[in-house]
């Protein structure tokens, strides 16, 4: 079974990389990808990283996309639009509390739209 | 006013000089009130870009700013990236099938440049961002009918000193709120730098 896929964005590939940590304690089947950080693992975003990062979370499912603050937002809407997928969304909601409960409803087998719908609910 | 391939990859070295020669001053307004990067985001982002397009061989203006827009997207970083990034695939999309491109046509481009910018940013004028420069600039060409490149920088210029007293409720300096106040916003710098570059290259060819 192929479950709806999880980008984790953020400035710090330590943050990312953190969250997965967590995360993979306790949801073991979903696909989990990190975009942290700069191409030279500097404090940043890069739509590259982003872009290769919905890639491989993808499994036919769908993605949901996290982020922590501003131009991780912007990278992660400018590589939404060249990813041509139909089911990907951007959560806004806070990226650990936020990333941590898609991906446990993301387990249960929901699609992108009812994680995305109870992430919102949930914060 | 006629504008090509030629013409465009002259603009971007000259944004590059500038950037270059600039780098520790637009770091030093990024330190106030940002992330300190700004210098070395925009330096190294023009520096790829011109590596990518010096000796290349390009048919129009179109197809020069559509390898910038992706250079700076991919190689800025920071929320410079796509900001400036959009900036140049506007200019890159509006120009395309055109060639020379002519006044109207190139303020049309800043125009749908400026749009594209604000949409991406979600932000307005009097934000203390690079809007603030793109938008009188903008509204000069609008009002002109052909190319004036002193009145173009002085625009620019004026412009950009003007975020000076503004209040940041954009980017990372909205964080600083009113500590944001007193110093020039770096993206109206940089962007300064670009129509500079714009009128220089622009009035060595008349």
């Amino acid at each position: 079974m192929a479950y709806a896929g999880i980008v984790l964005i953020s400035h710090s590939s330590k943050i990312a990389e953190g969250i997965k940590d967590l995360i993979t304690q306790v949801v073991t089947e979903v696909p989990i990808e990190t975009a942290g950080g700069t191409e030279e693992n500097a404090i940043g975003t890069s739509i590259d990283k982003i872009q290769d990062a919905i890639k491989i979370a993808d499994n036919g499912e769908g993605v949901l996309l996290f982020y922590d603050i501003g131009s991780a937002k912007m990278n992660a809407e400018m590589a939404m639009e060249m990813a041509d997928l139909d089911t990907i969304q951007l959560v806004e909601a806070p990226l650990v509390e936020g990333a941590y409960t898609a991906a446990v409803e993301s387990g249960m087998g929901k699609t992108v739209q009812e994680v995305h719908d109870a992430v919102v609910k949930a914060f | 006013m006629e504008f090509q391939a030629q013409d465009t990859i002259q603009w971007i070295e000259k944004i590059n000089e500038k950037m270059q020669r600039n780098k520790e001053y637009l770091t030093s307004l990024d330190q106030v009130i940002g992330d300190s990067d700004h210098g070395i985001n925009m330096s190294r982002g023009f520096q790829e870009t011109v590596n990518k397009i010096s000796g290349g061989t390009y048919d129009t203006a179109s197809d020069v700013l559509k390898d910038v827009a992706m250079t700076l997207m991919s190689k800025v970083g920071g929320a410079s990236g796509p900001l400036f990034g959009t900036l140049f695939l506007k200019l890159s999309t509006t120009f395309k099938g055109m060639d020379p491109v002519d006044y109207h046509a190139f303020t049309n481009g800043l125009e749908e440049a400026l749009n594209g910018v604000m949409q991406r940013g979600k932000a307005t004028t009097g934000e203390k961002t690079l809007v603030d420069v793109w938008s009188p600039v903008v509204e000069h060409f609008k009002q002109e009918d052909e190319f004036q490149a002193d009145k173009i920088v002085e625009t620019a210029k004026t412009a950009m000193e003007n975020t000076k007293d503004m209040l940041a409720t954009k980017g990372r300096a909205a964080y600083f709120k009113e500590k944001s106040i007193g110093h020039i916003d770096p993206g109206s710098a940089s962007s300064y730098y670009i129509f500079e570059a714009l009128a220089e290259v622009m009035e060595g060819g008349k």
